[in-house]
């Protein structure tokens, strides 16, 4: 349970605060609501370059890092198709630092072209290390436009060519700036050893003067209705084949959500799971093999990947995989395959809660969907889960006309 | 309303008061040392078993990672499925990891649900099956992990380095190759678990939410069996770093170079380690330390550059670690030499040296943050022989160091002539 209480500034930036008196650590996390999707298709990776622009100095301080560290924090950030996350941890005492750099570089930032220069190259040479100059770092770059249509989820978040980056001007970033990062557009969360009071005084001092902002309405282009399979074939110099089957799923605040999130645990997760303990162990058929949802806000995937055996053809591999889903689908799961992976939902919550960087970011993250509390509900909606949901589901998803496949041979 | 100066920095505090959760030290019946640190508010415990049985210990390479891999998969009296189905039933989380000194084995569960795993866990430790049929799956499984990791510069850059600098035949340095997991038999893997994982040469480190109870619950399950303790090893460990080779492995259509430099380094029990452990944060321990100002923020030339002390039990070692873009590879090279050559040559001005110290401060008051955390600290020094009192000296050494003795020590340490280089991709 993760006790908060919340309050709305005038300029609409929504504050959560979160109290842990057992910790000398404050966390400090500033979601824009901002992501990949709401990028251009001709600009992409425009929202992680920015993210990584909010480090190259603000209006009044030239550079952030520097006095946090000072004052013993530490920060990071990170983007996705659906967001950008800010956060710091640091001493309790020196909390307001967070409070003045974070409010500094949402009033404005210092645009200088030295840090756009140079953080275009830092985010190219991102994009070889972990996509281009790794073993299957390319897969999501050919998956997703396989999978979605429409949707802006058809790009990866590091964007769809490095041509996107290099061609990024600064008023481009100008422009990116005051349309998203604007407080009623943002959600600041702080846990820790705070008071509600403190931390309302705070945030009037440093974020109230900052104004509102004309933040446009999200309107996505909505996916269709897949009606047919799909299929990409790629060679690469790998050393061993691999499948991807990527099946569309419901959204993050649909009800089926959790219940399609329990049916990849069941498939994968451990190693007395189904896939693993057919597909590895008996059959051998697979070195590796997973299955995960893509966890977006928007309509989602559930992916099930594995790296083939030496020797084995991808036509039995993809057979084996089919009949374990015809299986899941015909029949029910057991009750213990299935109160197990709820345990393991019950025990990583408990684990994830002894942090306050956890506990401030899935606050902000529920806020976003919908209610902060909604963490606190989170466990209860998966004990509720049935076996005839996870067969429900499996049967509204798991099938061949909602599927991209892609295969990926190693060079002969 | 007074107008918001926001050009100046809020009043802040350097770190001056940090508390250590106490570890208590007790035993088993049979004497197997338990170590505890109560803490947290939540229902869970975490039970690490750890065993001297680490890389060190073996004699050809794979032996002890894949004893640590293979430990959980088959006992006497259970199968694989049924020792991961018996532990992920109640949602708990049993974890093997192999380093270079120490092998463990981690528990995670609801304090609830302790009784219900730990026969699966006493199991594992006492009665692994290690049978050919799971070895083979193992060894098949291992050899396409290590295939793929052959292809990452980085993994390659990592081997190629440890073995330049400990040499082959050292337990540290010995390098692995697609053949010797051809050559591994799973006897190999029986005779090692023998000699390494007898519970005598175990100890016990328990963090969370730890009650009397719980000792007595480990001494019903652990207490009563016997134990012997293993001889410590005696192996000859290189002591300067004459060899200070440069390895440079091309590769074809490489986009990014790996490039690892260091060398042999004092650990932990030397008295130059905590003013090292400094300097290394000012050239590459942190977000913004010198090479990743010049290499990242102002060059652009990588996505990230680091570089860190490893203490091992018998040695250590100082590393730099970074990919660059393959076209300034040499370019990347000349800045990292300039800035290594700085700290030889200057000393750190001394607002510098006080954000780091600061930054530092904060860290350490991080990684004392909960029970988990503090287990993690209190066992990376115990392993050597060392308690809390180690932390209360870094702390004063982190307060009182002068430029003076930081420029002493890289004027000791950090010579190029001794340096290792690696260079993987494209020079």
């Amino acid at each position: 349970m993760i006790n908060f209480e919340k309050f709305t500034l005038e300029n609409g930036l929504k504050v959560i605060v979160h109290k842990d008196k057992s910790t000398p650590i404050v966390a400090f996390n500033l979601l824009y609501d901002v992501g990949a999707r709401d990028e251009n298709e001709n600009q992409t990776g425009f929202a992680h370059l920015f993210e990584h622009l909010m480090f190259g100095g603000s209006l009044n301080i030239p550079n952030f890092d520097e006095p946090l560290q000072k004052v013993g924090g530490t920060n990071n950030a990170f983007t996705s198709n659906d967001i950008t996350n800010y956060y710091i941890t640091l001493p309790k005492d020196n909390l307001e630092t967070a409070f003045w750099l974070d409010s500094d570089r949402m009033l404005s930032l210092a645009f200088t072209d030295k840090s756009l220069e140079v953080q275009r190259n830092v985010v190219i040479e991102e994009f070889k290390q972990n996509y281009l100059n790794q073993p299957y770092g390319d897969v999501w770059l050919l998956l997703r436009p396989l999978a979605y249509q429409t949707h802006p989820y058809k790009w990866a978040t590091i964007g769809k060519e490095v041509s996107h980056i290099e061609n990024a001007t600064m008023d481009d970033v100008k422009t990116f700036f005051h349309k998203h990062y604007r407080p009623n557009n943002a959600i600041l969360t702080v846990a820790g050893n705070v008071e509600l009071n403190e931390i309302k005084q705070l945030t009037r001092k440093w974020f109230g003067d900052i104004p509102k902002g004309d933040v446009p309405q999200r309107k996505l282009p909505k996916e269709p209705q897949q009606t047919e399979e799909k299929r990409l074939e790629v060679e690469r110099d790998v050393p061993a084949n691999a499948i991807y089957k990527a099946y569309k799923m419901c959204s993050k605040t649909h009800p089926d959500y959790f219940i399609t999130d329990l049916l990849s645990d069941i498939l994968s997760l451990g190693k007395s799971s189904r896939l693993y303990i057919s597909l590895v162990k008996k059959q051998k058929l697979f070195s590796e093999i997973s299955a995960y949802i893509s966890g977006s806000h928007d309509e989602g995937l559930l992916t099930i990947s594995g790296k083939l055996q030496d020797g084995i053809t991808f036509d039995s591999a993809e057979k084996a995989i089919l009949k374990e889903i015809e299986n899941i689908k015909l029949e029910l799961v057991k009750e213990n395959e299935l109160s197990k992976v709820k345990n393991k939902i019950e025990s990583t919550t408990q684990f994830s809660e002894t942090s306050v960087l956890n506990k401030a970011m899935n606050l902000s993250f529920a806020e976003l969907l919908g209610d902060a509390n909604d963490v606190n509900l989170e466990v209860d909606k998966y004990q509720q889960i049935t076996t005839e949901d996870i067969q429900r589901v499996a049967n509204a998803i798991l099938n061949k006309t909602n599927c991209s496949t892609l295969i990926y041979a190693k060079k002969k | 309303m007074i107008l918001l100066d926001r050009k100046k920095a809020p009043e802040f505090k350097q770190v001056d008061n940090i508390q250590f959760l106490d570890a208590i030290k007790t035993s088993l019946d049979n004497g197997i040392e338990v170590n505890y640190i109560n803490g947290g508010s939540q229902d869970i415990i975490k039970i690490d078993f750890i065993f001297n049985a680490g890389n060190l210990y073996q004699n050809k390479p794979l032996v002890a990672s894949s004893t640590n891999q293979l430990i959980k998969e088959g006992t006497k009296n259970y199968s694989a499925f049924e020792i991961s189905e018996g532990i992920d039933k109640y949602g708990a989380f049993f974890e093997t990891e192999n380093a270079y000194d120490t092998a463990t084995l981690t528990l995670y569960t609801l304090t609830k649900h302790l009784n219900n795993v730990l026969p699966y866990v006493k199991e594992v430790l006492l009665f692994p099956e290690f049978s050919e049929k799971e070895f083979e799956i193992y060894k098949n499984n291992a050899i396409e992990r290590f295939k793929i990791n052959l292809e990452k510069v980085s993994f390659i850059a990592r081997k190629e380095f440890m073995r330049a600098i400990f040499g082959n035949e050292n337990p540290y340095g010995s390098d692995v190759t697609l053949n010797d997991y051809e050559n591994l038999s799973v006897n190999d893997i029986k005779a090692f678990y023998t000699e390494n994982y007898n519970l005598g040469n175990c100890r016990i480190l328990i963090s969370g939410k730890v009650k009397t109870s719980t000792i007595n619950v480990l001494n019903d399950f652990f207490g009563q069996e016997k134990t012997i303790k293993k001889e410590s090893i005696k192996i000859d460990f290189p002591k300067n770093t004459n060899n200070h080779d440069s390895v440079y492995i091309e590769k074809e259509n490489a986009l990014q170079s790996a490039i690892r430099i260091g060398r042999l380094f004092p650990n932990k029990l030397h008295e130059d380690y905590f003013g090292l452990e400094i300097l290394n944060t000012v050239l590459g321990g942190y977000f913004g330390s010198r090479l990743m100002n010049n290499i990242r923020e102002d060059k652009g030339y990588t996505y990230g550059i680091g570089s860190g002390i490893l203490s091992l039990q018998h040695a250590g070692y100082f590393f730099i670690s970074t990919e660059v873009g393959s076209d300034v590879t040499k370019k990347a090279l000349i800045e990292i030499y300039k800035e290594i050559e700085i700290i030889r040559t200057q000393e750190i001005p001394v607002e510098e040296l006080e954000l780091v110290k600061n930054y530092l401060l904060g860290q350490l008051l991080t990684s004392c943050d909960g029970p988990f955390n503090m287990g993690s600290l209190f066992d990376s020094v115990h392993e050597y022989g060392l308690d809390y009192n180690f932390y209360n000296k870094y702390i004063q050494t982190i307060k009182e160091i002068t430029p003076k003795t930081l420029l002493a020590l890289g004027v000791k340490y950090f010579n190029k002539t001794n340096l290792t280089e690696i260079v993987v991709g494209k020079l």
